[in-house]
């Protein structure tokens, strides 16, 4: 009986699987901007500035995930 | 390592420059982005489709903000009602709540930042082009650079060159055993990661939404033509929900536009932040 072969990229399992933690990421920061909204609005521009800064950390793991996918042959 | 001019120029050059010009349709892959010399013998190769396609959406945004700042009167009319609404939402949710009280030195460049992006990113979406101009990394690399060089400057501007490394890779109240840590990480994170996530975040949303808009449409094209009843049907299926994802596409164009431009002015008023 043949071996099973399988064939595909390896690199876009990697990339799929590394898409878990920064998904995850960027739904916890902006649900707790919506919560924090929800119950002070007036904290709404303070919190967002605060929300763009960390969603801007957390994709980079997703993005430096996305860009390896390709560049490592 | 030679994979990491895929960083700069993801996949292109092998691509684009390897056959000359054999760029098979099908199946949709990297080879459908590459571009065409406009006129091979008269102008220069670099003059390509795509480029033509910068200038007008240049072209288009500068026309459009002058034309709406031009004859304005104290009691606005129609036109002026309508770009008033769209600089006022530009001026309040970008610049004033991120910048502060010196938002008018920086108010110029983000709307045009902002103008020049969606305008580019409509362009996958429009008759005359259906083609997003930010899914060629190039443009969106020189954009990021721009913002680099912004908030780099407003920070030196401001503290003096030595006075913003130290402000920007030492937080405050660190202790001085783990600077050697820290000094480094926030290096990498302020100076290098900042302008490639930048530039890659607009690159990849609008390549990979490029690409499915290429599947569905050219793979229902192929389907109908293929003269089996059922995949003639999946074929007309996949066309008409290809407008589903051009809605997709539109709002995730003007999404991208809207967070570069929020990210951008973020980070001016990191650089510009005083120390608590």
């Amino acid at each position: 009986m043949l071996p099973l072969e399988i064939v595909g990229s390896m690199n876009m399992l990697g990339y799929g699987l590394a898409t878990l933690g920064p998904g995850l990421g960027v739904a916890w920061i902006f649900s707790s901007v919506i919560n924090g909204t929800a119950r002070q609005p007036e904290a709404r521009g303070a919190m967002m500035g605060t929300a763009w800064i960390g969603f801007a950390v957390v994709e980079a793991l997703a993005i430096i995930g996305i860009a390896l996918a390709f560049v490592i042959q | 390592m030679p994979g990491l001019v895929g960083l700069l120029i993801p996949l292109e050059w092998a691509v684009c420059l390897g056959d000359g010009a054999e760029h098979a349709a099908f199946p949709p892959g990297v080879s459908s982005f590459c571009s065409r010399a406009l006129l091979p013998g008269v102008l220069p190769t670099w003059v390509n489709n795509h480029l033509i396609q910068a200038i007008i959406g240049a072209a288009v945004v500068i026309a459009f903000w002058l034309w709406m700042a031009h004859a304005q009167k104290v009691v606005p009319g129609r036109k002026q009602f309508v770009g008033e609404y769209l600089y006022n939402v530009l001026r309040n949710t970008i610049a004033r709540d991120i910048l502060g009280h010196d938002y008018r030195k920086f108010l110029p460049y983000l709307v045009a930042l902002f103008s020049f992006i969606l305008v580019n990113n409509l362009f996958g979406e429009f008759v005359l082009f259906m083609f997003p101009t930010f899914s060629k990394i190039g443009y969106a690399y020189a954009l990021a650079l721009m913002s680099f060089i912004l908030y780099n400057a407003a920070g030196i501007a401001k503290s003096g060159f030595f006075g913003y490394l130290k402000k920007s890779t030492l937080p405050a109240g660190v202790p001085k055993a783990l600077w050697v840590l820290i000094i480094p990480l926030e290096f990498l994170s302020n100076f290098i990661v900042r302008p490639i996530t930048l530039a890659l975040r607009l690159f990849a949303n609008l390549f990979a939404g490029h690409l499915v808009v290429l599947v569905f449409v050219v793979g229902g094209t192929l389907l109908l033509e293929s003269g089996q009843v059922f995949l003639i049907a999946a074929g007309g299926v996949s066309l008409i929900f290809s407008f589903a994802i051009f809605a997709l596409e539109i709002f995730v164009g003007v999404l991208q536009a809207y967070i570069f431009t929020v990210l951008t002015a973020q980070y001016v008023s990191s650089a510009l932040a005083e120390e608590h």
